[in-house]
């Protein structure tokens, strides 16, 4: 029985996952997430595709406000430069998709960085509502940007969608073929984003959320580190934004609206400010939560009439709900619930 | 010329109704430091209660609006009491988060219990135009302006001496030394959320009449409070009236003058917005905050 944290060497002392059933839980879900396709259907693999990208969106927001403290409104507006970035170069150019993605994170990332500027002079509510407005910017000039050769509207080129010249349909059909993609693009995402809160700059970032005044005062450069933040947040928002659009094959602005923002947020609330395992189980729950109430309206539909033209008003009505009831029941979100739950057994029988 | 004085005059009046919205928000945010993204629903809500009462249960409409501003503060107060009370001292975020959770409970509720499709509304304000320095105005939008202006009135004396009001001004100022005095800063709260509430219904009233129909895209207005009291400062009164009319003529002049293509009066608020706090961090009226570790 584990009785306390003893470690004798720094390398211990700095490691993610310290004990070893950390380590045998990792192995499970990975084998878990090699196994789950194979016997999954392609409702429940476009299921899994759409939590695998919202959670790498989440995750980018995390870095942001959970882990900079620094309020945005502006997440949909993010994804948006992603998606649509990918798809001009995707339809205009014929780029494959290899090349669309990394091009679209990175400069989001700029477009990102740009859009944090204000937030050297602005703290808290004021810079949030600075976003929102960088939000409102972004979806007009993609309503409005003709000039700049943007339709409403994109729809990607097929052939686009290959890997280093292989085509998608090489690993089965899409669903099938793109869980791979996203899958490795979350793990990929989740080891940077849980090693870059070890290093100088993450370190950075917590000390601006935990006291901006106190980390100038150390010598943390204020300005450079939350333009690093909004950079590094902007480029996975970018990076989901780009896979959205090669998955789904068609993106429009009404995707990434004020509304997108405000779902991103919620997913690291109910999930957990600033914890990276959080904004996947947040991104689990706000995917899973309107599914599973469209599914219970089908099986009621022949007890209640009429049940599916109320469906949207529940989902949207169980989504507010939810956020209310997780900040006042539980504000540390999901990640504190299975906190709880492992402690409880954990020190089981001895609760004290 | 007189397309110049039209667009000011109906400029001016969607301010003053802004105003009106953006006072509640003020309210809000000066006695408890709650930012909310509910008053756009809160306007919502009140504009649907009056359909209710003279549409649907066939009141004269002063009986049927006085009703409804009535429901509207109670809900205000019920959503105080239910969802921010246990929030108290949790961080920003929280409570924007859960004001944003609201919204989306209650504009579920309206579509629920009204649905989507957009409905005439009760005319009560008189539809004819009159001429004023040459441009025509609909008397609408005078009754609107000359009623919000009202309402102000209304307000500033209430604040000024009623004893619930000059209570809320001490909160407002300091929340130790007005507990310290004796004054419940529970009630100063639900004073301030059924004030929100009253505004914005009768701001939504005002919205309902002007647009002469009702949809979910009123409570719209909601988000443009943001440029209103960002742009005046988030804590000033004064701040809300003059930001109000700014942010009114501005979209009456961007979506007017300027080729209506570009769709200029939906985002040139959140332009001016973004360029006015890069100059001033806290609006043109809102109080610095001098922050020490």
């Amino acid at each position: 029985m584990q009785s306390g944290t003893f470690h004798t060497t720094y390398a211990s002392d700095v490691r993610l996952r310290p004990y070893w059933p950390q380590r045998i839980r990792i192995v499970i879900v990975l084998a878990l997430a090699l196994i789950f396709p194979w016997f999954a259907d392609r409702y429940w693999l476009n299921l899994a595709n759409t939590i695998a990208i919202a959670a790498i969106g989440a995750i980018g927001l995390n870095i942001l406000v959970g882990y900079t403290g620094q309020i945005s409104i502006g997440h949909g507006g993010f994804l948006a430069v992603g998606a649509y970035t990918a798809g001009l170069m995707a339809v205009n150019l014929g780029t494959p998709m290899w090349i669309t993605i990394p091009v679209a994170s990175f400069f989001t990332a700029v477009v990102g960085a740009f859009f944090g500027l204000p937030s050297l002079r602005l703290k808290g509510l004021y810079l949030a509502i600075a976003t929102l407005a960088s939000q409102e910017i972004i979806i007009w000039v993609l309503t409005h940007g003709k000039l700049l050769g943007i339709g409403e509207s994109l729809s990607l080129p097929r052939a686009s969608n290959n890997l280093f010249g292989l085509p998608m349909e090489w690993l089965g059909n899409n669903d099938f073929a793109f869980y791979w993609i996203c899958l490795v693009a979350l793990i990929l995402t989740v080891i940077f984003v849980s090693n870059l809160f070890r290093t100088r700059t993450g370190r950075a970032f917590v000390a601006i959320r935990d006291q901006d005044i106190a980390a100038q005062v150390i010598g943390v450069d204020l300005f450079r580190y939350k333009l690093l933040a909004f950079a590094t947040s902007s480029f996975f928002a970018g990076l989901a934004g780009a896979l959205t659009a090669h998955y789904r094959g068609v993106i429009s602005w009404e995707r990434f609206t004020i509304d997108t923002s405000i779902l991103y947020l919620a997913m690291i609330i109910i999930g957990g400010m600033g914890s990276v395992s959080g904004s996947i189980y947040g991104a689990a729950f706000m995917t899973l939560l309107p599914a599973l109430l469209s599914n219970l309206a089908r099986a009621l539909s022949d007890v209640v009439p009429n049940i599916n033209s109320y469906l949207p008003y529940m989902q949207q009505g169980a989504f507010g709900l939810a956020i209310i009831l997780f900040l006042i029941f539980e504000p540390e979100g999901i990640v504190k619930m299975w906190r709880n739950v492992k402690d409880y057994f954990r020190l089981w029988p001895f609760s004290y | 010329m007189d397309r110049i004085i039209q667009l000011a005059l109906s400029g001016i009046a969607n301010g003053a109704i802004f105003a009106l919205v953006a006072l509640g928000f003020v309210l809000i945010y000066k006695s408890s430091d709650v930012i909310n993204f509910a008053q756009g629903e809160l306007l919502l809500i009140g504009a649907y209660l009056t359909y209710t009462m003279v549409e649907l249960f066939g009141l004269w409409w002063p009986i049927g609006v006085v009703i409804a501003v009535v429901l509207a503060a109670a809900v205000g107060v019920v959503i105080e009491q239910l969802v921010l009370r246990p929030l108290i001292g949790e961080p920003a975020i929280s409570v924007i988060m859960v004001t944003i959770g609201l919204s989306s409970l209650l504009r579920a509720m309206v579509g629920a219990i009204w649905g989507v499709t957009p409905r005439p509304a009760p005319q009560f304000l008189p539809t004819d135009t009159v001429t004023i320095l040459g441009a025509n105005v609909g008397v609408d939008r005078i009754w609107a302006f000359v009623l919000a202006i009202a309402l102000f009135a209304l307000l500033t004396l209430f604040f000024r001496f009623s004893r619930e009001g000059i209570a809320m001004r001490a909160v407002a100022d300091d929340q130790q030394a007005a507990l310290s005095m004796g004054i419940s800063v529970k009630k100063v709260w639900a004073v301030a959320w059924a004030i929100a509430a009253i505004t914005a219904a009768v701001g939504g009233i005002l919205l309902m009449s002007i647009f002469g129909g009702l949809s979910g895209t009123i409570g719209r207005v909601g988000l443009l409070v943001f440029p209103v009291v960002i742009l005046g400062g988030l804590d000033s009164i004064p701040g809300a009236i003059i930001g109000g009319l700014i942010i009114g003529l501005l979209q009456s002049f961007a979506g007017g003058l300027l080729p209506p293509e570009w769709g200029l009066g939906e985002v040139a608020p959140f332009v001016v917005l973004l360029l006015i706090l890069l100059v001033r961090p806290y609006g043109l009226f809102g109080q610095r905050i001098i922050e020490r570790v």
